[in-house]
């Protein structure tokens, strides 16, 4: 088994290796800031024409979770796309293959920062979303309970490597990995972290296996300041 | 012949100043098209590409630009201003001269465009950024010669390249130009003239006496291992006490701060040393440049920074810590030491541990033989190439027939395809993709038939990306304190990504303790008499050339080493009755286990850039062989390679038609090039320089060009960036021709040795910095202990 196992608010979840969270008893596969369309939006603005293939590398992702976990639901946790204009833009290959992955399941896009208004595709939008006894948002809330949450794109490191994380903190709240291609990382230890995990917290890596280790709270040996690269 | 002005003639006779005969030649040639002058430091060969200019302005003065020098240290820039400034002044010629480099001010730079002197001195950057602007034409129309000092030291990197294309620029602009190049004493000038172009005749000045150069003897032995030379302080220190002023070089800034950390416990005397490397801060950096001006300085620790320009007159020693790695550079640096003509400079080698001792011997005989080692250079790269036609757009429409044109005038880019050529102009517009997704959102568009900027906004944003230096990120540090602190100098990100509050590092010669990270600034606090953590600085790193390395092997074949100190021929004597001595047609490789880990060592002699590329090729290998391994380092003479399993064969590991088919495939995952992508995408305008203050702090934002990388591998393979890279990462950072001539050389002599222990040539290795990690099986294995571990520890198993 490469996801890691564990029990969040009474319910028993999976955190699975490439960042996306199953929950096997409702069929609901979660996924976080995918970020589509974020070198058109670059290019549009007269900057650097990075490599056009993020949607398609982030749909390829997408689609092997979906046929490994055969969802029901599926929830996007936030800033799905990275403006409004690239939910417009997505090119009709793109289109045509996230169409397919809809097709079937109930599909919910809960708004971002960066997708705040009204997309155009199928499936329901809304601010955020309760499934039982789980409320899913993109951006955690103080004093949050059971709350599932994107938007920080936490990273962490395990024996010299940098990895995108979820972070678990039991009962108040996960924060999910960002899923897509072109995405950074925010290290695990951030202050701004940091102020969300309370006591026993794990953050769960992403890699070829799903690997929990202690949270590692600001001044233990293992937090590091400004783990991530730009590319620059 | 042009000759001098009188007024110029009469105040160096006042002096008893004559000419030396190439200054005279240098006068006599001032109307040919191009000229290359070899002259040893100290042979006043930068006047001498003056002196034509100096007498053409004064014959006949008009306003406007005549003379463009360029240097590529901003330091000689303004040391010139100020040496030129005398005698015009005092012979009262009626010239203006000025320097623009990064750290002139927005106000004379505004006036220098608007009103450019007679003579202006800047960098190769600083050209680019000029050549950019849409008045480029009228700055330049009038100009009448351009000089390269230190043209030697350009050619050898990007900012030559990136030079010569501007020249093409400036002699479509002004074609009536005329070129100088200075350079130093080089290995092969026929192709140095090739590559300043215009046809240019070689002058050749008197070399000067051999120089006056032999090993430090010291007091204690150097270390077994290590680098720095901390070893040989109180024999330094008595050198310095006896001459001058010394200048200290060593081979990166980190040994430089060490060194001179130390250098200061030990000196009782209180003699005045300083330190100058690129890491400093400019203020730091211009205070040695000024004291060491005025005389003030007994000594300077130094770096690279100090290898070209400023004609420091009272410098009477040179000192290298470390071995030079390449007998031309040690030539070099040993030119900094009297700058008299016709005098012998004097310099004394450090080797700073008993491999760089035979280095030292090697490099010691090779300057008696006057032998000088070099590498060919292969043609123009084409991310620079990219960044020049940005550049040219900035500057305004173009057509591409003509740029074409234009490019191949270039030495460098003399044998450029057209069809390069349109692929790097297509990338530029359309980014290149195979996929056409900026069709409506292209950077340049053809209108008219002349391509040019689609958004001119843009333009400000590609001009800050000019250059082709690419640093490694680093953040400044600054003491802890009210209005921001004291500005000590610059530490690599990915150093500062290792620190942990409480850390002590050293910089500016002082140990200072992390504090904690201010936005982009790191701050720190004052911490005497602790031991410092070291700061890694990973400065630049010279491959010690083919040239040394095989009169390294030559000297391990001698049955005994009378020239060298008897603890190294000891050492040497040791390894030949525990293990045996590498051999130039065979290949030694070592097996042994130490601290827990299996150690592979494999005496390659190829160089540090070869040698790393045989690691990263054997560890794949290693790793479908199920051997686990977990990393390796390299120097010039070998790599290391740990795991968790030993080695017992080695045949297997270098079939070179196996590692030549499968070299591509398995480079591409590697970090090596990962990094030769991210330096060429940035120079291509791929990816964004970073700028202080426009870079973002919440770092979700960004991600890193891995993953570029990663993706065009996937998506585009064929991409102009990946085949930049490929051919990049082959004659720079891989260098796999020389892997290819070692192993043709061995011929399939390769011998393996099992050890119970690491072996006196092995030791060493074990200190090198830039341990590179090899993610495989060895890690994964070890991850899953680590977290189990950290589980347990915390109770949450």
């Amino acid at each position: 088994m490469t996801a890691f196992a564990f029990t969040f608010a009474g319910q028993p979840l999976l955190a699975l290796p490439t960042g996306a969270l199953f929950w096997p008893d409702r069929r609901l596969l979660v996924v976080s800031d995918l970020h589509f369309g974020k070198s058109a939006r670059l290019a549009r603005r007269g900057g650097v024409l990075l490599p056009p293939y993020e949607t398609r590398a982030t749909l390829d992702r997408l689609a092997a979770d979906i046929a490994n976990t055969q969802p029901e639901q599926v929830i996007c946790l936030g800033d799905s796309f990275d403006d409004l204009a690239a939910a417009e833009d997505i090119t009709a290959e793109d289109h045509a293959r996230l169409t397919g992955l809809m097709a079937g399941r109930d599909w919910f896009w809960v708004e971002g920062n960066h997708d705040p208004g009204p997309l155009t595709l199928t499936g329901r939008q809304l601010p955020q979303m309760q499934l039982g006894p789980l409320i899913f948002r993109h951006i955690a809330a103080e004093g949050g309970e059971a709350e599932i949450s994107g938007h920080y794109h936490p990273k962490a490191r395990l024996a010299g490597r940098a990895a995108p994380c979820f972070l678990l903190s039991n009962p108040q709240r996960m924060i999910l990995p960002a899923y897509g291609a072109y995405t950074g990382g925010m290290d695990c230890a951030d202050p701004a972290l940091a102020a969300l995990m309370g006591p026993g917290a794990l953050a769960i890596l992403t890699g070829r296996v799903a690997r929990a280790i202690p949270y590692p709270y600001a001044g233990s040996r293992s937090s590091r300041p400004r783990s991530s690269s730009l590319p620059r | 012949m042009t000759h001098l002005p009188p007024a110029l003639s009469d105040w160096f006779a006042a002096r008893g100043w004559q000419l030396h005969p190439h200054q005279r030649a240098m006068l006599e040639a001032a109307a040919d098209p191009a000229t290359l002058l070899i002259a040893p430091t100290g042979g006043g060969k930068t006047l001498a590409g003056f002196l034509p200019s100096l007498a053409e302005i004064t014959a006949a003065p008009k306003a406007g630009l005549h003379t463009l020098y360029i240097s590529p240290l901003k330091a000689l820039a303004a040391d010139i201003r100020r040496n030129l400034r005398r005698p015009i002044e005092e012979a009262g010629l009626p010239i203006r001269v000025e320097d623009r480099t990064g750290d002139t001010g927005a106000t004379q730079r505004k006036r220098q465009r608007a009103d450019p002197p007679h003579i202006l001195l800047t960098t190769p950057e600083s050209l680019a950024l000029l050549l950019s602007y849409e008045d480029a034409p009228r700055i330049f129309a009038g100009v009448q010669r351009v000089i390269l000092d230190e043209i030697h030291a350009l050619a050898e990197s990007k900012r030559g390249d990136q030079l010569m294309l501007g020249l093409a620029r400036l002699q479509s602009l002004s074609p009536g130009l005329r070129r100088v190049g200075l350079s130093a004493t080089v290995e092969d000038p026929p192709a140095l003239a090739r590559f300043l172009g215009g046809g240019a005749q070689i002058l050749h000045a008197d070399p000067g006496p051999d120089p006056d150069i032999a090993m430090l003897e010291t007091e204690a032995p150097p270390p077994w291992a290590g680098g720095g030379g901390r070893y040989a302080i109180p024999d330094i220190l008595e050198q310095v006490r006896r001459h001058r002023t010394t200048l200290i070089f060593h081979n990166t800034r980190a040994q430089a701060e060490i060194f001179f950390h130390h250098l200061w416990l030990a000196n009782e005397d209180a003699l005045p040393i300083g330190i100058h490397h690129g890491s400093l801060s400019r203020e730091a950096r211009e205070k040695v440049e000024a004291a060491m001006a005025a005389g003030a300085l007994r000594g300077v620790v130094c770096t690279g920074s100090l290898d070209l320009g400023i004609d420091w007159g009272d410098v009477d020693l040179v000192i290298q810590v470390g071995a030079p790695r390449n007998v031309k550079r040690l030539v070099q640096r040993i030119g900094r030491a009297n700058h008299r003509y016709n005098a012998p400079s004097r310099a004394l080698l450090v080797p700073a541990n008993r491999w760089e001792v035979i280095e030292c011997q090697a490099a010691l005989e090779a300057v008696r033989d006057h032998r000088l080692d070099g590498e060919p250079r292969g043609p123009g790269p084409l991310d620079v190439l990219c960044q020049h036609i940005l550049a040219t757009a900035c500057a305004g429409p173009f057509l591409a027939d003509d740029l074409y044109t234009e490019v191949i005038t270039a030495g460098p880019y003399a044998t450029l395809s057209r069809a390069d050529f349109d692929d790097c102009l297509n990338f530029c517009a359309t980014g290149g993709y195979a996929l056409r997704a900026y069709d409506r959102w292209q950077r340049l568009m053809q209108r008219d038939g002349k391509w040019q900027l689609r958004d001119p906004r843009a333009a400000a944003v590609l001009r800050q990306n000019l250059g082709t230096i690419i640093d490694i990120e680093t953040l400044k540090v600054r003491l802890k304190g009210r209005m921001g602190g004291i500005p000590l100098g610059e530490i690599e990100e990915s150093f500062a990504a290792t620190l942990t509050p409480g850390d002590t590092f050293l910089i500016g010669g002082e140990v200072v303790r992390y504090e904690n990270l201010n936005e982009l600034t790191v701050e720190v606090s004052r911490q005497p008499g602790r031991d410092p953590k070291v700061a890694v600085f990973n400065g630049t790193k010279f491959a010690t050339s083919t040239l040394l390395a095989n009169r390294i092997l030559d000297q391990l074949q001698r049955p005994s080493w009378p020239d060298l100190p008897a603890h190294t021929a000891k050492w040497l004597n040791l390894q030949r009755q525990v293990s045996r001595m590498p051999e130039p047609d065979r290949l030694l490789c070592e097996s042994f286990p130490h601290e827990g880990r299996e150690h592979l060592c494999l005496y390659g002699f190829a160089g540090r850039n070869a040698q790393q590329t045989l690691g990263i090729l054997v560890t794949k290998r290693m790793e479908e062989l199920r051997l686990a391994p977990l990393g390796f380092v390299c120097t010039d003479y070998a790599t290391l390679i740990w795991g968790l399993e030993p080695v017992t064969e080695v045949g297997m590991l270098f079939d070179l038609a196996q590692l030549r088919e499968g070299l591509e495939t398995w480079l591409a995952e590697n970090a090596v090039m990962k990094r030769t992508f991210r330096a060429s995408a940035i120079i291509a305008g791929l990816i964004e320089r970073s700028h202080q203050g426009r870079r973002k702090t919440g770092r979700q934002a960004t991600f890193s060009s891995d993953i570029l990388y990663d993706t065009l591998r996937r998506f585009d393979p064929d991409h102009l960036m990946l085949r930049i890279t490929r051919q990049e990462a082959m004659r720079g950072m891989v260098d796999f021709g020389r892997i290819e001539d070692r192993l043709t050389q061995v011929a399939g002599r390769i011998d393996l040795v099992r050890l119970d222990r690491v072996t006196p040539l092995a030791a060493p290795l074990f200190l090198e910095p830039g341990r590179i990690p090899v993610q495989g099986e060895g890690r994964e294995r070890l991850a899953e202990a680590a977290a189990a571990r950290l589980m347990a520890a915390a109770g949450l198993a």
